[in-house]
């Protein structure tokens, strides 16, 4: 049972992941709360895990829901539900349509989906400060220090146009010595 | 005999396909815009199945469809070389080395989660991991907006987001695009619906791994 609901929703995410990575992390959030898999903050570790691996987010948040959920048989499910309507889609547009990118429908779609893409990132951003105290009305030394660390991210990746690894990796030898 | 032939070959290049993408996937970090080199190099280079230009086709069309970039092109170009068993080939290339690394540091982390000092550790890391949304979010406005209504599409999403399922707010962009496309065309404006996008090193996903 758990495998099917597994297997379902990354189905439906598989469809609808346009902008492919940060962007589907609002739509599997959702749906992992909604069924009681993991709380936000956990999921905040598995974007950490995923976002460490190579591979895409999607996929990766895919396979670690899935294994946290149900064992490897449950990574498997997920992993093969999120690819399976890429495959779909591509054998159907390959066969039929040449270039989709050329047809205006698709192109007045874009015009509003990106936006669209941009504002799920921005979500996911929102929802992961908060679940994480890092927006918070119980101001302490602990949010400041966060405040601080999310800074510090912020200016190695875009002003030094650090890797996220080099960041998440150093953010954790930064928090092994402020905070245990 | 002929056929027995040709089925072999097809299995050749099946495994030909898989092992391409396979020794990929790792490499480039996830994919991406990073892959396109290393593709050119093996599918355009050393074997010539395509021509330079249809992978960079490849990729445009991958952009456009659900999914992550660098699987959709890779089962994309599986399909071109070697039909539905090429495209199949390809895409479990491309994902089963990811797939064992991640699941490799998913059960570690469910291992030592509760370990203090990996506590500590993961909630600054939780710090960073905003940040780097906060990144990507950053560098995809940067490219989606381009005009007012792009703009107001993104503003009035983001409270929508907090009440509304993220999967009816994806279904309503793609309805607000077509209908304010209409609009402008009748008002007789005229809209630049494709902002070309070729300079891949600027783009978010070229480093974060993911397709947009």
């Amino acid at each position: 049972m758990v495998l099917w609901e597994l297997f379902k929703t990354f189905f439906v995410i598989g469809f609808v992941s346009f902008g492919g990575g940060y962007a589907m992390i609002p739509i599997i959030e959702t749906e992992v709360s909604q069924y009681g898999w993991m709380t936000t903050q956990q999921f905040t570790d598995v974007i950490a895990i995923a976002g460490m691996s190579p591979g895409p987010i999607a996929t990766n948040s895919a396979i670690l829901v899935g294994y946290s959920t149900a064992g490897i048989t449950g990574a498997i499910i997920s992993t093969l539900g999120v690819l399976l309507p890429s495959i779909i889609l591509i054998l159907i547009i390959a066969t039929f349509l040449k270039k989709i990118q050329n047809y205006p429908i698709f192109q007045s779609m874009f015009y509003g989906l990106r936006p669209i893409v941009a504002s799920l990132i921005i979500y996911a951003a929102l929802s992961f400060a908060l679940s994480n105290n890092l927006i918070t009305i119980n101001f302490s030394w602990h949010t400041v220090s966060l405040l601080f660390i999310f800074g510090l991210s912020l200016v190695c990746l875009l002003k030094f146009q650090w890797h996220p690894i080099y960041v998440i990796i150093l953010s954790g030898l930064v928090g092994v010595v402020l905070y245990s | 005999m002929k056929e027995v032939k040709t089925m072999k070959e097809e299995w050749k290049i099946f495994f030909q396909l898989f092992w391409i993408f396979f020794k990929i996937g790792p490499v480039t970090f996830g994919g991406g815009y990073a892959m396109i080199p290393l593709i050119e190099k093996e599918v355009v280079e050393k074997r010539k199945w395509l021509k330079s230009d249809e992978v960079t086709d490849v990729f445009a069309l991958s952009q456009t469809l659900p999914g992550t970039v660098a699987i959709n092109s890779a089962t994309f170009i599986g399909k071109r070389i070697g039909g539905i068993k090429g495209s199949i080939a390809a895409m479990l290339g491309i994902s089963l080395p990811t797939f064992f690394i991640v699941l490799t540091l998913g059960i570690l982390y469910f291992f030592i989660q509760d370990n203090p000092k990996v506590e500590a550790a993961f909630l600054s890391i939780r710090a960073s991991v905003v940040a780097i949304i906060a990144y990507a979010a950053i560098k995809t406005a940067k490219t989606a907006i381009i005009d007012k209504s792009t703009l107001g599409i993104m503003i009035a999403s983001i409270p929508l987001l907090f009440f509304i399922h993220p999967i009816f707010v994806i279904l309503l962009g793609a309805l607000t695009g077509i209908i304010f496309s209409l609009i402008k065309r009748k008002l007789g404006y005229k809209i630049e619906l494709d902002k070309e996008n070729n300079d891949y090193k600027n783009n978010p996903d070229y480093f974060m791994g993911a397709g947009i």
